[in-house]
């Protein structure tokens, strides 16, 4: 790198003088300003594909792992145990099921899979206010996602 | 009788080896071609061995010397008002520093490194595949998912390690009536295996989708011809910045979620 030699260095002693503080307080209000204003993009959920494609890849691809899961699942199971259709049919009919679900999570914003309920509530109880206020979305589907 | 049964099979097989040699020829010069895995170093015939140094080791080599040399490059002195090679460095820094405070909290922290590691491997991998004639390291599910089975893995530790058998409580959903629970428990158990798989598909597919579109969509402009060519050309000009776009986004996607799997593990409820 060839740089100017004029730049300030950290190991310099003569910049430990009160202008330091008065950059850095400017430097936090300035950070304080844009989180504010870019306070809904911080979410993990916002800022990942937001363009319509994204969201439509995210969403297949949810789709297909959870079927593709349930399948290999089921057919190693199958092999395993010689019970050759048992298990593949019910983990096909699971994995569905599992696909769905994460699907609908990650639809409706609660976060990618199991876990999804640390995006509202951080210290992430079982919280009564919490479950009732959820209950009234969807009911089926929140069943099954409190188990996160 | 079993002459013309021979004979039959001889032409069967005589076609397959045409059509295979067709495929074959058709493939060179295909969309597909740029993901071809090709040993550098003492390739003895066809088959490739692990200890081969492929064009895939190659760019993994160069994203790694990349990311290294502009991190130790970047912070060799400290300036206080940062130089451009600084910045990027530092950047990059806060970036992840930011993103595991708001994903996973103070517990994070010591997480960092591996994170980092993770994210910075994988942006550099997508963006170097987006220099011409490069081999995109990320567009293999081998890649993919074996970064996403250590983190699969390293969390499922991580949350063993913190909560002991706690942890299976994750699948056993609270105040879900009892007769759900048999089906409640292996589709959630399930939803949890899906989460490698899923990381990593979706790095793979969306790199890999990306540069066939990429390639179909240039090997437009040559057939057309200069005037209808510049249809192609102009679509293949904006997809480039979408592609640059989705490189960065794939590579936050997937260090997020990472994030958000490792914050799981060690908040349980």
């Amino acid at each position: 790198m060839t740089e100017p030699e004029e730049r300030p260095s950290l190991k310099d002693p003569s910049l430990k003088d009160p202008s330091l503080g008065d950059l850095d307080a400017r430097l936090k209000a300035a950070r304080r300003r844009q989180a504010e204003a870019s306070g809904e993009t911080r979410k993990p959920g916002a800022a990942v594909g937001s363009s319509g494609m994204g969201v439509g890849f995210r969403l297949a691809i949810e789709m297909v792992t959870g079927i593709v899961v349930g399948v290999v699942v089921g057919l190693l199971l199958d092999r395993w145990l010689g019970t050759m259709p048992l298990f593949l049919v019910v983990f096909f009919l699971l994995g569905s099921a599992a696909g769905f679900l994460n699907v609908y999570r990650a639809a409706s914003g609660q976060g990618y899979a199991v876990g999804y309920r640390k995006q509202d509530g951080r210290d992430g109880g079982s919280g009564d206010k919490d479950g009732a206020k959820r209950d009234g979305v969807a009911s089926d589907g929140e069943g099954t996602g409190s188990g996160a | 009788m079993a002459q013309t049964a021979e004979q039959t099979v001889g032409e069967g097989t005589a076609a397959a080896s045409e059509l295979t040699e067709i495929e074959h020829a058709e493939q060179a010069h295909g969309p597909l071609e740029q993901f071809e895995i090709k040993a550098l170093t003492g390739a003895e015939g066809d088959q490739l061995q692990f200890y081969h140094f492929t064009n895939s080791s190659l760019f993994m080599v160069i994203g790694l010397a990349l990311v290294a040399g502009i991190l130790l490059l970047g912070m060799r002195r400290g300036h206080l008002v940062p130089t451009r090679l600084q910045s990027v460095a530092e950047i990059s820094y806060e970036f992840i520093a930011n993103m595991i405070r708001d994903n996973v909290g103070h517990e994070g922290r010591k997480y960092f490194p591996f994170i980092f590691t993770l994210f910075m491997f994988v942006f550099a991998g997508n963006m170097l595949g987006m220099l011409p004639y490069s081999f995109t390291y990320t567009s293999h599910i081998v890649v993919t998912f074996a970064m996403a089975a250590v983190v699969f893995i390293g969390v499922t530790a991580i949350g063993f390690a913190k909560h002991g058998l706690h942890f299976f409580s994750f699948f056993l959903p609270a105040g879900v009536p009892v007769f759900l629970a048999p089906l409640l428990i292996p589709i959630e158990v399930l939803s949890y295996f899906t989460r490698p798989v899923s990381l990593a598909l979706r790095l793979f597919a969306n790199m890999t989708a990306g540069h066939t579109m990429l390639k179909v969509f240039a090997g437009f402009i040559a057939p057309l011809g200069i005037v209808g060519g510049i249809v192609p050309l102009a679509l293949v000009a904006g997809l480039t910045g979408l592609e640059l776009i989705i490189a960065f986004l794939q590579a936050y996607v997937f260090t997020i979620l990472s994030c958000v799997y490792l914050n799981d593990a060690l908040h349980l409820h």
